[in-house]
């Protein structure tokens, strides 16, 4: 069972805060962290290829050459070895551009079964990658998974819907992206952190390594372009009330009773 | 577009760190160096005083991208109706076709959905391309994708808007890379670029701390998704006409490879807060699972829904349903009132829809007291119970 789980390298943006008279973000201090949902990924690939009884679990990311660290982390938690895709034709890239690139180093890895992503990364939140990636690959796509095991040479698995959830089954080769809800992701051994810089391979690929078109990647392999970034305008024209709360109470209850709000 | 920093104009001076969102910005031996985290977002364009930095648009629109014409909603059914974002999406999109001069589209995919056909017409579409086929009966990706593909290809839209459910954002990728477009996430906003005709899609970005305007300049259709309970729909007019057009799609074996066993509906309560008309919110300031009974006293006198901040919800105050948010949902009641919370922006986000806010906060600076119509200063375990007394005063005073 060898399975190829994407990991990446996000800002810890709950830890990001916007600074009160400039209305710009403050980024001392934000660590860099893995996507918490690929964490559960790997742990899903992990739980995966016991049961299997054997086989490799690798992971991908694509990022600049600090997202070793990353890798480094999940290949202490287990996983066989690593790939980084890391160059600067890579750089710029929309969820398409990504997508595309990591097809081409999957193609370049070649013999798969699962393929296995977090739901979404916390910087961007568009839970794209993971289908894209599945279109590229032309194979079946399972998305907000919650549980997932081997039955009938293929995969049963419960996933989450809006409302409510259901069971289906898959056959492999497949991509799943999981949810939190999915399991409890294992903390790596002290031996696990050692083996994970001494004996794991770690391939850093570049643009020419996985043979991926200029035009497919990065800023020319995205159709969308950022046009600007802002720090949303506050609202404005409200009420402030202060003093004491009988009075500041009042004074709601009459603005609400005028606007029929209650 | 692309970024360059001209090394000669560069004085070292920093301002662009400062503006650049994204880290992607280093200074080596004083000169600002771009990284590989740039996202070519253009913030550090504005930024430089020295005019060292400038974009370079990319490659001149292709010729046939005229050819693209009118509006497409994917008209999502749930429970043998269409879902509410579907009619949230043809409100916004009638208005995007009307100021585009084109028509308003409605894909409806199902099997014996044509009936739902003239509610879309009602809600103000001018055409709904149906495909009808047993397999469609109930989502899957891969047919479902074939059918919208099939729809898009057959009528050319400019621009494609589908509903950021989990159908939604199942769905809008694997679509939109079939047809080797863009897609833009969650958009809160959408408008069209008056010089260029372009759909200018905004987003909260970077974990909801800022927001961002993504535009696709050079492919078709320009596809979103788009939050539930952020847009409005039109008022039904069960008089207006339209037009309802079958389009023949041919599903392959390859599509039915994913089998849906069972499906199960939740059992536990449904919290609604995407249709709620009145919410009552709590933040950190509630300061635990049992304080938060003075946020479900006045819910429940108002008559509405508990809504909770990510702070609230991740200290285990009360279920994940509650959150209100980025991560949780994007809401739009008349009237919301928010306790304790500080007003995070992936939470002001969520809340951008909601018609009037009232906010109580001991803090004068939090940003929640900037976006509320009524900010409240004081301690909502004061506040809240005093005007939870006085609205059930007033009642008896008005029925007496």
């Amino acid at each position: 069972m060898n399975i190829i789980v994407t990991v990446k390298q996000v800002p810890d943006t709950n830890d990001v805060r916007i600074d009160p008279t400039t209305g710009t973000l403050i980024r001392e201090g934000v660590p860099s962290i893995v996507n918490p949902e690929d964490r559960h990924a790997v742990e899903l690939a992990l739980e995966l290829r016991e049961a299997a009884g054997g086989g490799r679990v690798t992971v991908i990311s694509m990022g600049p050459p600090q997202a070793e660290v990353a890798l480094r982390e999940v290949l202490a938690m287990g996983a066989d070895e690593a790939i980084l895709l890391s160059d600067r034709a890579f750089a710029g890239a929309d969820t398409l551009a990504t997508a595309s690139a990591l097809s081409y180093a999957i193609k370049k890895i070649g013999n798969f079964d699962l393929i296995i992503c977090g739901r979404q990364a916390i910087d961007g939140d568009t839970a794209q990658v993971g289908p894209q990636l599945a279109e590229f690959l032309q194979i079946p796509q399972v998305t907000y998974v919650l549980t997932a095991r081997f039955s009938y040479g293929g995969l049963l698995i419960e996933r989450q819907t809006d409302s409510g959830t259901q069971r289906l089954t898959a056959p492999l080769p497949a991509l799943l992206t999981c949810l939190k809800e999915t399991n409890v992701p294992r903390i790596p051994t002290l031996p696990g952190c050692i083996g994970a810089y001494r004996e794991k391979t770690f391939t850093v690929w570049s643009a020419k390594d996985i043979a991926a078109p200029a035009e497919q990647i990065g800023l020319k392999g995205s159709p969308t372009q950022v046009r600007r970034t802002f720090t949303p305008a506050p609202k404005g024209e409200g009420r402030i009330l202060t003093g004491e709360p009988a009075a500041t109470v009042r004074q709601t209850l009459d603005i609400l009773l005028e606007k029929g709000l209650i | 577009m692309a970024i360059n920093i001209d090394k000669t104009i560069c004085v070292g001076c920093g301002a662009c760190l400062k503006a650049c969102p994204y880290d992607a910005i280093d200074m080596i031996g004083r000169k600002a160096i771009m990284n590989a985290n740039c996202v070519h977002c253009g913030s550090c364009v504005d930024s430089c005083k020295f005019k060292a930095i400038t974009s370079t648009a990319s490659d001149a629109p292709k010729a046939d991208l005229a050819e693209w014409k009118g509006i497409l909603v994917f008209a999502e059914t749930r429970d043998g109706a269409p879902a509410k974002v579907a009619l949230e999406l043809l409100g916004r999109g009638r208005g995007l076709a009307d100021e585009r001069k084109v028509p308003l589209y409605a894909a409806l995919l199902g099997h014996q959905v044509e009936p739902l056909a003239q509610t879309l017409i009602a809600h103000g579409a001018d055409v709904v391309l149906t495909v009808d086929d047993p397999q469609l009966a109930e989502f899957r990706t891969a047919p479902f994708c074939r059918a919208l593909t099939g729809v898009i290809r057959e009528i050319k839209p400019e621009i494609v808007l589908i509903g950021a459910t989990v159908i939604g954002r199942d769905l809008a990728p694997r679509t939109a890379n079939r047809l080797r477009t863009g897609l833009t996430a969650d958009c809160t906003e959408l408008a069209i670029e008056a010089a260029s005709g372009l759909l200018l899609q905004t987003r909260p970005a970077f974990g909801g701390n800022v927001m961002a305007t993504i535009i696709c300049p050079n492919h078709r259709p320009q596809m979103s998704t788009v939050r539930p309970g952020v847009m409005k729909p039109l008022a039904a007019d069960p008089n207006r006409k339209g037009e309802v057009k079958p389009v023949k799609i041919g599903l392959k074996d390859a599509d039915l490879k994913v089998i849906v066993r069972e499906t199960i509906r939740s059992a536990a309560k449904h919290v609604d807060l995407a249709e709620a008309q009145v919410i009552v919110a709590g933040g950190r300031g509630v300061g635990g699972a049992q304080q938060f009974g003075v946020v479900r006293d006045l819910a429940a006198l108002l008559g509405g829904e508990i809504g909770a901040s990510r702070a609230a919800v991740e200290s285990g105050w009360i279920g994940h349903d509650h959150q209100v948010g980025q991560t949780g949902k994007s809401v739009s009641p008349k009237l919301y009132i928010a306790l304790g919370i500080s007003g995070a922006i992936q939470h002001l986000a969520g809340i951008s829809g909601a018609d009037f806010v009232v906010a109580v906060n001991r803090d004068p600076l939090a940003p929640i007291m900037k976006a509320a119509d009524v900010a409240i200063v004081g301690d909502l375990h004061q506040v809240a119970p005093l005007l939870a007394a006085e609205i059930r005063r007033h009642r008896k005073e008005a029925s007496a």
